[in-house]
């Protein structure tokens, strides 16, 4: 477990953070375009090219046409480039039947990776007894055993370095096409009439996403990079609102699932052998538990989010709720004060709210701590504050009735349901409003006098 | 603003008619369109459109859905690829006076979820007078701010876009080409559901914007509010019906001439044509 962990968990780690980064920054900008699933689309018509490569490289080595040296320093840009001629190829194809076959571009892209996906993989299989090509490696990938490839005598993994300079490249295109990209990928056509070319920037998206999907591909498999270029860039927009933010927060929990990956592939297998004496799990890959470990953020993020968290909601809502109880009840009060002018009781505010005593205690005591109420001989009246707080739910409530009764036919029964619910949401201008366009009236449809307007100091 | 009827529509009547340009020289019309025509999938959008719009003319472009008046606006800034015509700003190909026109798409052409402020949307407009490679500056931000403020948005300004109202949208779409300072500024809907407070400052906005000389074109649906708003209209039902001042043009024939479904003969002699070279040939 953790007591063994060594350099090479350093370098997993390392490695994994640095692919993850690399494809959260531009994954972030095709979450935004509402196209995420592009990147699906590249990383997997990509697969032929990169196999063909693979292919043709290990041909010339058998040949003797180059050394073995020689394939290891060629076959990095070998696979660039295959990937980069069938990524093009895929692009054009489904531009082509999108504008042939008049067929929806989603339809047309679907088409074309599904199939370039499908001969990347038949070509795998066929040259499985030639090549050390592994359906799974392409999936998962082999961070485990792609970190022990180091560079000459540094010490570093040619993975780490080509994610490093991947996410490099994307840092420094980011800082310097901030501005172009925001507006490219925001309102398009303003961008083209102000003079940036959004389709040539948009192009240039893709083309960074391709090649860091390339680039991060052999390291955590393709499923992981549409893990990476889609996760952390959708927690991230849970997070915050600002743009340059969203994609620093991407990045660094892209980096958080890297490493949150790794411990947990070290803690579960070895958990679940303990815990649940269950010993078929063996081990569990690094990138596997990245994708795990990526959703458990988004889980969290979701949960916690500021603006559109279910905690943010439940809170919202629990207030809203605690608000028109408050209301309700100043409202009683005030109707009936300014029949009785006595004190009234919990008991008999919960026989009028229809609520037991024991869930509006604690909303009247909140109500006298703000100074509404004044509690006298174990009963309740309102304060000049609460009084002027009830008087301009009440003016709402009686302004709503009017409003509906001028313009529809409806029982009193209806007008007032409907004015109980109003009531909390007439702010005071729109309160203002209706009394203007009502004429100002002094009394509603029943009868009773409506309360003037307070000055507007005092509605806060 | 004057316009040569196309020759195909019989039924045109001649339009010839133009208001004193203002400030601008002669011949430097803010747009001239010669025989614009634009197709999609060899349908035609737009057929043969001449207009000419002269300097300090506030055009309302009218027509049924599906007239072409968006396409018209995105034709003459080449969003979308014209079949044959030319279009003059300024007397110059648009490319070369960009800075002096403004174009405002339709509000929900674009994603409202979109992680910014109103300031940064805003601030967008003077994006391509900035240049590329460079940092948004502070001067650009007090500008923004200061468009904001002009359109009653000022306490809006770090607001998410999305927590805006649709009026308020639209408003920081008006302020973000308020910043680009531009001559001829090209509307796509404004009007189309905003509240009353909004319709009102978009139009105090365009009358201030002329009375200093700049003009505007507007895509607009609400023919009852024509007269007011506008000095000119052009009417479009995939060709020009009419246009010039909206006293001589805006009136129940002309209108009715744009609205009515029913082509002309020559209309028809096309649909035929285009239906024909679809046909499988056997």
């Amino acid at each position: 477990m953790l007591s063994d962990w060594s350099w090479l968990d350093t370098w997993i780690v390392v490695t994994a953070a640095l692919a993850a980064m690399s494809c959260a920054l531009p994954g972030t900008w095709l979450l935004l375009r509402r196209q995420s699933l592009l990147g699906d689309a590249i990383s997997h018509s990509v697969l032929p090219g990169i196999v063909l490569a693979y292919l043709l490289i290990d041909q010339l080595e058998h040949a003797g046409v180059v050394t073995r040296e020689t394939a290891l320093l060629i076959r990095h840009p070998c696979l660039f480039a295959g990937a980069a001629v069938t990524g093009v190829l895929s692009g054009w194809l489904s531009e082509l039947l999108s504008r042939i076959g008049r067929l929806d571009a989603g339809a047309a892209l679907g088409v074309v990776y599904t199939s370039m996906f499908a001969a990347g993989l038949l070509l795998i299989r066929l040259a499985a007894d030639r090549a050390h090509i592994d359906p799974g490696c392409v999936l998962y990938g082999n961070l485990e055993t792609i970190v022990t490839d180091t560079w000459g005598t540094t010490g570093i993994p040619r993975a780490a370095i080509m994610n490093g300079a991947l996410l490099l490249l994307n840092l420094l295109l980011l800082l310097m096409f901030f501005k172009e990209l925001t507006v490219s990928v925001f309102d398009p056509a303003m961008a083209v009439s102000i003079g940036i070319p959004a389709d040539r920037v948009q192009q240039a998206l893709l083309a960074c996403t391709g090649a860091t999907v390339v680039a991060s591909f052999e390291s955590v498999g393709s499923i992981l990079v549409i893990a990476m270029l889609v996760v952390p860039p959708a927690c991230a927009v849970l997070l915050t609102e600002r743009l340059s933010r969203v994609c620093w927060y991407a990045a660094v929990i892209a980096a958080a699932s890297a490493l949150g990956g790794h411990l947990a592939a070290l803690i579960v297998p070895e958990l679940t052998r303990r815990v649940f004496n269950w010993p078929e799990l063996g081990d569990a890959t690094t990138a596997g538990m990245m994708a795990i470990a990526a959703g458990c953020l988004f889980l969290l993020a979701w949960i916690c989010s500021p603006h559109d968290g279910l905690i943010r909601q439940y809170r919202d809502r629990w207030r809203l709720q605690r608000r028109i109880v408050e209301e309700d009840l100043l409202g009683i009060l005030y109707r009936r004060g300014s029949l009785l002018h006595e004190v009234s009781f919990a008991a008999d505010l919960g026989q009028l709210m229809k609520q037991p005593p024991r869930k509006l205690q604690p909303v009247l005591d909140r109500l006298c701590r703000a100074g509404a109420l004044n509690l006298q001989g174990g009963g309740y009246t309102l304060t000049a504050i609460g009084m002027r707080q009830a008087e301009s739910l009440v003016r709402s409530h009686r302004l709503w009735e009017s409003y509906l009764a001028e313009h529809f036919e409806l029982s009193d029964r209806q007008l007032h349901n409907s004015a109980e619910q109003f009531e909390h949401f007439l702010n005071p201008q729109l309160r203002e409003t209706l009394a203007e366009e009502l004429r100002q009236p002094q009394q509603d449809p029943h009868g009773a006098t409506i309360p003037p307007a307070n000055p507007p100091a005092s509605q806060s | 603003m004057s316009v040569v009827p196309p020759v195909s529509s019989t039924a045109a009547v001649p339009a010839e008619m133009s208001s004193p340009p203002v400030e601008s020289p002669a011949g430097e019309l803010p747009l001239k369109v010669h025989d614009l025509t634009v197709a999609y999938h060899r349908q035609p959008v737009l057929w043969n459109l001449d207009c000419q719009v002269s300097s300090g003319s506030l055009v309302a472009i009218v027509g049924p859905n599906g007239a072409g008046k968006s396409t018209f606006l995105k034709a003459i800034l080449d969003l979308v690829p014209r079949a044959a015509g030319e279009v003059e700003f300024f007397g110059r190909p648009y490319r070369e006076v960009r800075q002096r026109v403004a174009y405002v798409p339709q509000r929900a052409s674009v994603d409202w979820d979109f992680p910014v402020t109103a300031a940064d949307v805003v601030a967008m407009g003077l994006y391509g007078k900035l240049g590329w490679f460079r940092p948004v500056t502070r001067q650009a931000r007090r500008q923004a701010l200061d468009a904001l403020e002009r359109v009653g948005l000022a306490e809006f300004a770090q607001r998410q876009i999305r927590q805006l109202s649709g009026g308020q949208q639209q408003r920081v779409f008006l302020a973000r080409a308020l910043v680009q300072e531009a001559d001829l500024y090209l509307m796509d809907e404004p009007f189309a559901g905003v509240d009353a407070a909004t319709e009102r400052t978009i139009v105090q906005l365009l009358q201030t914007l002329r009375a200093v000389g700049k003009t505007g074109m507007v895509v607009h649906h609400d023919l009852q509010t024509v007269r007011e708003y506008f000095s000119h209209v052009l009417l479009l039902n995939t060709r020009v019906i009419a246009a010039g001042p909206v006293e001589t043009v805006f009136t129940e024939e002309n209108l009715r001439r744009t609205y009515q479904g029913r082509l002309s003969l020559l209309d028809q002699v096309g649909h035929q044509l285009t239906l024909a070279e679809r046909m499988p040939r056997s």
